[in-house]
């Protein structure tokens, strides 16, 4: 039986670098599918407020049922239907079918699931910014499209950066469930290294610490840009 | 879409939902059993001890509740064979079994987040009613069951049933350790009939039927918290 500290080596006999390279794939994915998240999720909040009966509708339906049916599932659902969907496409335009990469469909699965949540968070601060102030900005000629961006956005930030900053928490442990479906990142390294060196306690409990100081330091971050964009509204209590 | 494979393993997918139910509902009993004492230390102390708390559901948070479970699965079930004598005993057939583990991780990660709204939960609660309470003779322990415990799961209520739901959004993970819910079974249907889309559109049907009776049976349970109107 190999040390821990053997086993955990930066250089080849440790499997040091296979979870950092992990974790590295783990951030990127998350990042992607938080960007993809906050994409859908701000089209899917202004067509909720906006839009007409029918895309309400669509809207609502999407939001309940990606946030009523486990992740596990969705992934799955998603993932399939997909790269079928895309190589129905490519083959109909006469191309190839292609496989896709795991970092490209594990950002598109994420970022789907996670749009659903994004468009309920940003809804809520959206409505929340007085309507004066979007009365004031088309007052002296703004057109709507400024208004959002000169005023309804940065005036909802400070509204919608907690629960943005849970639900990216939530993503960078969601992106553990890909490891099921069998994509390359930390949770499978992981799996991968521990039934390799039958060293399972050693190597969890590195993951587990890694997530963690993920999360530690995402909160960090978050505090300081909520700090950021509360600057210039009345402090409460 | 092909259904014929239906009715063959609809006693399955039925055993899977009991199996879904039974972890949902012992992770969640035995996870808020944990969470009023992590709760309540962090308000009352002592200090070592809130801090040990504050720790455990910093630890529960920051950490996908997958690597919990394989950690609890493979780590700590793993050590027990090494043990002498151990396969001989009458503890072994359940420390063989998966789904204790599986209640474990499941329960340890419920208490992680639910601890963490008890405590401001148990926080909340205004002074004046435990003074009162004290006041008129309650020991600490009658105070906690008649007063401060009560008022604060009133309160927090609503957050606790969004919590049981995620936690059933997660059972399906228990699935990687060879415990067969409802989703493990639709793996199973999925590696017999070669079938994709079918048993897991049947798997996501289960859950939101789960998900939305959970959703209404806490909407009855709410709606009888009494509350003081103006």
């Amino acid at each position: 039986m190999q040390s821990s500290l053997e086993l955990l080596a930066l250089w080849p006999p440790g499997w040091g670098m296979n979870l950092l390279r992990g974790l590295g794939s783990t951030v990127l994915i998350a990042l992607g599918a938080y960007a993809l998240g906050l994409a859908i999720g701000l089209a899917g909040a202004m067509g909720k407020i906006h839009g007409g009966r029918f895309l309400r509708g669509a809207l609502e339906i999407y939001t309940t049922l990606i946030r009523a049916i486990p992740e596990l599932v969705l992934i799955l659902l998603l993932y399939y239907a997909g790269t079928d969907a895309l190589n129905v496409l490519l083959e109909s335009l006469g191309f190839a079918r292609i496989d896709i990469s795991g970092l490209a469909a594990g950002i598109y699965v994420l970022g789907f699931v996670q749009g659903a949540y994004t468009t309920e968070v940003l809804r809520a601060a959206i409505l929340a910014v007085p309507a004066g102030q979007v009365e004031a900005a088309r007052a002296i000629g703004m057109t709507p499209g400024q208004a959002y961006r000169r005023i309804v956005i940065p005036a909802m930030l400070p509204f919608a950066l907690p629960g943005l900053a849970n639900l990216w928490l939530i993503l960078t442990k969601d992106t553990a469930l890909l490891a099921v479906v069998g994509f390359g990142e930390l949770a499978q390294a992981t799996r991968f290294a521990a039934s390799k060196t039958k060293a399972f306690f050693t190597f969890y409990m590195a993951a587990g610490a890694l997530y963690l100081a993920l999360s530690l330091a995402s909160s960090v971050l978050f505090s300081a840009l909520e700090r950021h964009f509360r600057r210039g509204q009345p402090a409460h209590g | 879409m092909v259904w014929t494979w239906l009715p063959k393993y609809a006693p399955m997918f039925l055993e899977g939902l009991w199996v879904t139910v039974e972890l949902l509902v012992l992770s969640v009993v035995l996870g808020m059993a944990l969470a009023v004492p992590i709760g309540l230390v962090q308000v009352t102390g002592p200090r070592a001890l809130g801090w040990l708390a504050r720790g455990f559901c910093t630890v529960i948070r920051g950490t996908p509740l997958l690597i919990q479970l394989w950690l609890i699965y493979y780590g700590v079930g793993t050590l027990f064979p090494s043990i002498p004598g151990i396969r001989d005993s009458f503890l072994w057939p359940v420390l063989r079994d998966a789904f204790p583990y599986a209640v474990l991780a499941f329960a340890l990660s419920v208490a992680g987040y639910e601890g963490e709204i008890m405590r401001g939960a148990f926080r909340g609660v205004p002074k004046g009613e435990l003074e009162a309470a004290r006041a008129v003779g309650m020991s600490p322990f009658l105070l906690l069951r008649r007063v401060w415990l009560p008022r604060a799961l009133q309160n927090v209520f609503p957050t606790l049933a969004g919590e049981a739901i995620l936690t059933l959004k997660s059972v399906p993970l228990a699935a990687t350790v060879t415990v067969f819910d409802v989703y493990g079974v639709g793996a199973i249907v999925r590696q017999e009939t070669y079938r994709i889309y079918e048993p897991l559109l049947v798997v996501a049907f289960l859950y939101l039927c789960l998900s939305g009776l959970m959703i209404w049976g806490f909407r009855v349970l709410e709606n009888r918290i009494p509350r003081r109107r103006a």
